[in-house]
């Protein structure tokens, strides 16, 4: 019906003095694009299939194509924008939720960009992290509030159970399901090679992954999959998640089709049916509920690992975090709004939740405030694409960040949001074998290791800057940061001041 | 009236020498021998603050608080004087006795008490002796306007001024005091602070700190300790390093040395080259305590009742000197201003980044 045509948004374009008809994009594209007419033997190209994951321009042995922006517009209009008249035109066509991948990509105030960082002039020297030492090591978990000494007066150095990261940054959750194996298994390696931690997500552990246990963090959620007594005492800590910043309130949702094989296994789920994640936990109804739940984990792994606790970041997050380290857990996990997603309504995933930068700065405050920062600590997620996000991040209050989008990007995903499709040409986030095969462990691995290793160059020289040489020596100093167009209440919520000031 | 120093907001970086004298035997010595080995240091200062601390100088009121006050209005004076008549008996209370010198202007009020906790006030808080007088030392430095309480210790007082540290020593009379513990300030502050009690040293109670330095890690010292209590009003770091180690030693019962292994704390690769228990100790107290470790250039002098400990940063950004004789302990930024008072030593040797040097009086 033409009615429902919509002109696609992208289009590729193959450049005929280049092609060699080799056939390779028609080989390359899941989603069916190129075609090849048998009758003249001509190259054909469905663009309205494109979703512009520039798998085809990446591998054409001869550089002939490239995806362009189409220029078909609707009439110019400030209120009804494009974007606005096609989904409505979607819905009237499918009567279905509009779903979207990855984070929020709409053009609202991204405070990173403006907050600038300090450097030292004159009255403290910058400090050269290639000539001196410049320390990255962190400890997550609840600390003793004073010390105890022995008959003999020696400190007792019994802690509660700690993450010791080699860098401040871990791996977040994605699922086994939602992700490829290929995916589980570079973050699995990379996150032991690096020194510190990626988080399976809620699908459960693979088998085959369990020896990567002192590296991995293993995820409850309200949906339970593959959660099992030998599941917990697999990782090096345990994460009950109750929200996600892509979808605050509301649970996941992975179709039946992707439930194959191993994830069905993993999952402890039977093949081919949806695996529908609870909105909330069907067993947490309230704080001290999840204190039973907490304690319950703490139980069933002998008191020898952290629970993370991880939150979207609502409106209410500063009390949720502070009830939150007043239940047990020993480390809260807040997830910014425009944290990634595999799947999520586009509603929910555009409009609920606040930025992680103004969650973080008031949690971070109001723990100092309640006087028990020091009894939990805080990794923020939910959008932390650079070194200079995470040395920003780690100087309004975080002990650590969680990467999940940027570490996909490493990988080799290149953000064209269909990852709901299920159709991923990169190999990540699908479950088709010809598919995932395109993601080479060795490579992956590699490149994780690569990007997170330029990542700490890049946040030892900032802190070498700063005249700081122990990563725990920014935590916290908002003093070093200013921000930059932002009105007096952004600034009040961030701590900081303006720059000049 | 001048602006009290960190009110607008502003931190002002400083530049400083740092000297002491400690008699081991708790002789006790005149003010003079400090005041000159400070003022060999001129160049170090800019004239813009200046500051004693000296113990063993009261011995007649040595088991009451010893409070020095600056008040900025009569107004002030009156109202913190209600407050300390409701908090505390008053054995005895006068001026500060100074000297008129050209160098030295604009003088606040500056008070002397002698007080000593009143027993039902302490019984109704629940709160030992020095947690009480620290709370009402805290309360009155921020919450009563012109009223600023730099000294309150026992036995010991701070005496401090703006202008130059020698010109501090003669206003105050220091010569007419003896002790047998002086630490002396020189302060190089980039900006004017018109406020006495921006001057170094920083006190409370029984530990006086003084620091020559620009920490980098001050905010995020500041935003953990301000959680136990303290609050930094004054935005220096020697406030919030005294208030560090009063946290660490009085309140969590670490000792002096475990206090440096805490705020210079030794890097993980000089960690891991200690025995396994060691490591371990020093592990524990760098992950708890990981938020008061103070990292940029200093060089503090600490004086306590019991003795001094002198500490540099951990990569040694900072001069700080050491000197030793039979009965003396000199320290200083400058070699020049331990000889100028101790030209004989027996020892003399600049202490490594991080490695507290810690002196207790004989009979202490």
């Amino acid at each position: 019906m033409p009615v429902n045509f919509l002109y696609p948004e992208y289009s590729p374009q193959r450049d005929p003095e280049r092609c060699t008809k080799c056939r390779l994009c028609e080989r390359q594209c899941a989603n069916r694009v190129y075609g090849f007419d048998e009758t003249n033997g001509r190259l054909t190209i469905d663009e309205s299939r494109c979703v512009n994951c520039h798998r085809c321009v990446a591998m054409c042995p001869t550089r002939a194509l490239r995806i362009v922006k189409t220029d078909d517009v609707f009439r110019g209009n400030g209120n009804w924008s494009s974007a606005a008249i096609t989904e409505i035109a979607r819905q009237a066509a499918s009567g279905g939720v509009l779903l979207s991948s990855m984070g929020n990509p709409r053009p609202m105030p991204v405070y990173w960009d403006n907050i600038l960082v300090n450097a030292s002039q004159v009255t403290n020297p910058p400090i050269d992290p290639l000539r001196e030492p410049m320390e990255t090591r962190t400890f997550l978990g609840a600390k003793p509030s004073g010390i105890t000494r022995d008959a003999s007066g020696r400190i007792v150095t019994k802690l509660p159970p700690q993450l010791t990261l080699r860098v401040p940054i871990l791996f977040s959750a994605m699922s086994y399901g939602s992700v490829s194996y290929n995916v589980h298994a570079c973050l699995a390696r990379a996150a032991e090679r690096l020194g510190t931690f990626y988080n399976t997500g809620e699908g459960g552990l693979h088998e085959d992954f369990y020896r990567y246990g002192a590296n991995t963090i293993v995820q409850v959620a309200s949906g339970r999959f593959g959660v099992h007594k030998d599941y917990l005492n697999a990782g090096a800590a345990i994460e009950i998640k109750m929200g996600q910043g892509a979808k605050p309130g509301i649970g996941g949702h992975l179709p039946g089709a992707k439930i194959v094989g191993d994830i069905s296994r993993t999952r402890m789920i039977p093949e081919g049916t949806d695996a529908i994640s609870p909105a909330p936990h069907h067993d947490i109804y309230s704080i001290e509920d999840l204190r039973q739940l907490v304690y319950s984990l703490k139980e069933a792994t002998g008191n020898t690992k952290p629970i993370l606790v991880k939150i979207a970041a609502v409106h209410n997050v500063a009390a949720i975090a502070s009830g939150i380290a007043r239940s047990g857990a020993d480390i809260i996990a807040i997830d910014g709004f425009r944290g990634g997603t595999g799947a999520a309504p586009t509603r929910i995933r555009d409009n609920v939740g606040i930025p992680i930068e103004l969650a973080l700065s008031s949690v971070d405050q109001h723990l100092r405030e309640e006087g028990i920062r020091n009894q939990v600590s805080l990794i923020a997620g939910g959008s932390i694409r650079n070194s200079a996000d995470v040395v920003k991040a780690i100087a309004l209050g975080a002990d650590a960040v969680y990467i999940g989008t940027a570490a996909l990007i490493a990988l080799g995903c290149h953000m064209c949001r269909s990852c709901h499709s299920g159709k991923c040409n990169w190999g990540i986030a699908t479950q088709r074998p010809e598919l995932v095969r395109r993601l080479d462990i060795q490579q992956g691995t590699e490149r994780l290791v690569h990007l997170i290793s330029a990542w700490t160059y890049e946040i030892k020289e900032m802190m070498g800057g700063m005249g700081i040489n122990a990563i725990e020596a920014l935590r916290g100093n908002r003093l070093m940061l200013r921000g930059l167009g932002l009105n007096e209440t952004e600034l009040r919520i961030l701590g900081i001041r303006h720059a000049g000031e | 009236m001048p602006q009290r120093e960190g009110e607008n907001g502003y931190r002002i970086p400083s530049g400083c020498a740092v000297s002491a004298i400690l008699s081991k035997t708790g002789e006790r010595i005149s003010g003079e021998a400090i005041i000159q080995s400070i003022a060999v240091m001129h160049e170090r200062s800019n004239g813009l603050g200046g500051g004693f601390a000296a113990y063993g100088i009261y011995p007649e009121y040595r088991e009451l608080y010893a409070l020095h006050i600056f008040y900025d209005t009569i107004a002030a004076k009156e109202q913190t004087e209600h407050f300390l008549d409701r908090h505390f008996d008053i054995a005895n209370l006068s001026k500060i006795p100074t000297r008129k010198i050209r160098a030295i202007t604009d003088e606040p009020l500056i008070w002397r008490y002698f007080v000593k906790p009143l027993p039902t006030k302490m019984w109704e808080s629940q709160l030992g002796e020095d947690e009480f007088t620290a709370r009402c030392v805290i309360r009155v430095n921020s919450g009563i306007e012109g009223a600023y309480i730099f000294s309150s210790g026992k036995n010991m007082g701070v005496f401090k001024a703006v202008g130059y540290p020698e010109d501090v020593g003669r206003f105050y009379r220091l010569e007419e005091y003896r002790g047998d513990l002086w630490t002396a300030h020189g302060r190089y502050p980039t900006n004017t602070p018109g406020w006495w009690g921006g001057a170094h040293p920083f006190a409370l109670l029984g530990l006086s700190v003084v620091h020559n330095g620009e920490i980098s890690s001050y905010d995020a010292n500041r935003r953990f300790i301000e959680m136990y209590g303290y609050r930094c009003n004054l935005l220096t770091d020697t406030e919030v390093i005294t208030y560090i180690i009063d946290f660490l030693t009085r309140r969590q019962g670490l000792t002096l040395e475990e206090t440096a292994n805490v705020i210079a704390a030794p890097f993980w690769t000089a960690i891991a080259r200690q025995a396994p228990e060691e490591a371990e100790r020093l592990s524990y107290l760098r992950n708890i305590y990981s938020s008061l470790l103070v990292t940029g250039p200093f060089s503090i002098i600490v004086g306590y009742p019991g003795g001094v400990m002198a500490l540099n940063d951990r990569l040694k950004l900072r001069s700080l000197l050491v000197g030793e004789t039979e009965d003396t302990v000199c320290i200083a930024s400058e070699e020049a201003a331990i000889r100028r008072v101790a030209p004989e030593l027996s020892r003399i040797w600049a202490p490594a980044g991080g490695q507290p040097v810690i002196f207790q009086r004989r009979e202490a």
